[in-house]
């Protein structure tokens, strides 16, 4: 069964790709434009793209400012735009007592942190990213409606294989006959990554998937579900580990524990430098062109680029399957019938 | 490192976003798309079924039929060789009966005619004593009508007893 998805799979990235190749040239014009005037660094160009930011910067003329909102007990609740950090020559300014430094936000007097709820680039990519999702499967559940009883049609004959594989592959098989419960949970989770990573490889998105803070909320919600419907054989085998010598048990005892934190700890890290070490290897080589300053070097740089993105087209599908895999495999174990292995 | 840690703002938005994401595709999407699925699996799953009880039910029937037709061919047979016996049967009773009525009417017939030769011929007998008597009344009178025609006869009665 894994094969003819890989085959949909490819067609389907095939299809992405002509796409993302058409559109990654302006991309490449655009960071030209960039970096072209101050002394060229290139981390800090490549961690300013990785990272959130309180404003969206597609390219130095277009900057689309981004709602500030910020909590202080001094201050109070303050909403405003980020674009008032920002003089009129891209300098950052202070702004009613408040001044940004390294995209935090602190109070200029105290230089204390204020709790900072704005929509930042990422906030604006999970809004769009939630959007999208509502978006194509509520026409694709619509679809269904329409279709009842008849084949399968536009958006929803391009996303029923992958329901259905999301359904067969990775969540029956991992978590067992309790599945229907967790099903919408996986397919959300699935989803979301999977369109996170894909939105966040369009030219001027933010790296939404590749953001810790993201994974890190995904990895907890599945550590919750995970220990919330854990039943009495998972925790019998963390705290009591049945057909193990009384000595040992204590020993494995810790083991276990910290293993109920290393599974999502995983999850959390893996998303995250799955995504965020693509990215930066996409922006590094870009870079070398600015380092060599030469159009030979950057004719090289722009066909490994190409070549990396597709790699990056895989990694969006592999990384949403991952997590979506092993996160139905910790609930697995954890509402499997432990009472046949020993 | 900035990069590697976890803002708290990203983490709300996310949560609530993300629950809300999981809420509502959750109702309006994956229960209507989910039940589809299954309600398309479940029928797909019965027209194989009933498709293969129609098949079943389709070499029953030709059993049945065939069954039904060997049967009736059966019957055809032993009613056609019932008919003929009763035919033949009635044949022979009526030839066994034609021959006896024949017989009878035969029996009858001679018997009949047994009779009737035997009353005609004791007719005949009668008249034929009559007629000779007649015949022989008249003779005699004729003859011996005179004493010496007596004579010559009586005379003929003792020669013819002499030779004898």
């Amino acid at each position: 069964m894994k094969k003819p998805f890989f085959a949909t799979k490819s067609t389907f990235f095939g299809f992405i790709l002509v796409v993302f190749a058409s559109v990654f040239s302006p991309v490449l014009a655009a960071e030209e434009q960039e970096h072209e005037a101050e002394p060229f660094n290139a981390s800090e160009v490549i961690l300013h793209h990785v990272m959130d930011d309180h404003q969206w910067h597609f390219a130095d003329w277009l900057v689309l400012p981004l709602p500030v909102i910020v909590y202080s007990e001094e201050q109070g609740l303050d909403i405003f735009s980020s674009s008032r950090f920002y003089d009129d020559h891209h300098q950052v300014v202070e702004y009613n007592g408040y001044k940004l430094e390294h995209n935090h936000i602190y109070l200029a007097d105290s230089g204390k942190a204020v709790f900072d709820l704005s929509i930042t680039k990422n906030v604006a990519m999970l809004f769009i990213n939630a959007g999208l999702l509502l978006f194509v499967f509520l026409s694709v559940a619509r679809g269904f409606q329409r279709n009842q009883g008849k084949a399968p049609k536009g958006l929803q004959s391009f996303f029923e294989p992958i329901i259905l594989f999301v359904r067969d592959e990775i969540v029956k098989p991992n978590i067992g006959h309790h599945y229907e419960k967790y099903l919408p949970y996986m397919l959300t989770l699935f989803f979301f990554i999977l369109f996170g990573n894909l939105l966040g490889l369009l030219p001027g998105a933010g790296n939404l998937t590749g953001n810790i803070a993201v994974t890190m909320t995904l990895a907890v919600f599945t550590f919750l579900i995970t220990n919330f419907s854990g039943n009495k054989g998972y925790w019998g085998h963390i705290f009591w580990t049945p057909g193990v010598p009384l000595p040992l048990r204590i020993v494995i005892l810790p083991v276990e524990i910290i293993g109920i934190f290393t599974k999502p700890f995983s999850l959390m890290i893996r998303l995250f430098v799955a995504i965020t070490a693509g990215h930066i290897v996409l922006l590094s080589l870009i870079c070398l062109t600015f380092i060599f300053g030469s159009i030979l070097v950057g004719l090289g740089s722009s066909l490994i680029v190409l070549f990396i993105n597709l790699i990056e087209l895989l990694v969006a599908g592999i990384q949403a399957y991952v997590f979506t895999m092993f996160s139905s495999m910790y609930i697995g174990m954890a509402v499997a019938d432990h009472g046949h292995d020993h | 490192m900035d990069l590697l840690t976890p803002g708290p703002g990203l983490i709300i938005w996310q949560a609530f976003v993300f629950l809300l994401l999981f809420l509502l595709l959750s109702k309006l999407a994956w229960k209507p798309i989910l039940g589809s699925l299954k309600e398309r699996e479940a029928s797909i799953q019965q027209a194989l079924d009933s498709a293969e009880n129609a098949k079943k039910e389709m070499a029953s029937l030709k059993a049945d039929n065939e069954k039904l037709l060997r049967e009736a061919r059966e019957e055809r047979d032993k009613i056609l060789k019932e008919a003929r016996e009763a035919a033949n049967r009635m044949h022979d009773q009526a030839q066994a009966d034609a021959k006896k009525n024949a017989d009878k009417i035969i029996e009858d017939a001679k018997a009949i005619i047994h009779t009737e030769k035997n009353a005609a011929l004791r007719e005949v007998k009668a008249q034929v004593a009559m007629f000779s008597l007649e015949i022989a009344e008249k003779l005699i009178k004729k003859n011996l009508s005179d004493d010496k025609a007596q004579k010559e006869l009586a005379e003929t009665y003792i020669k013819e007893l002499k030779l004898n």
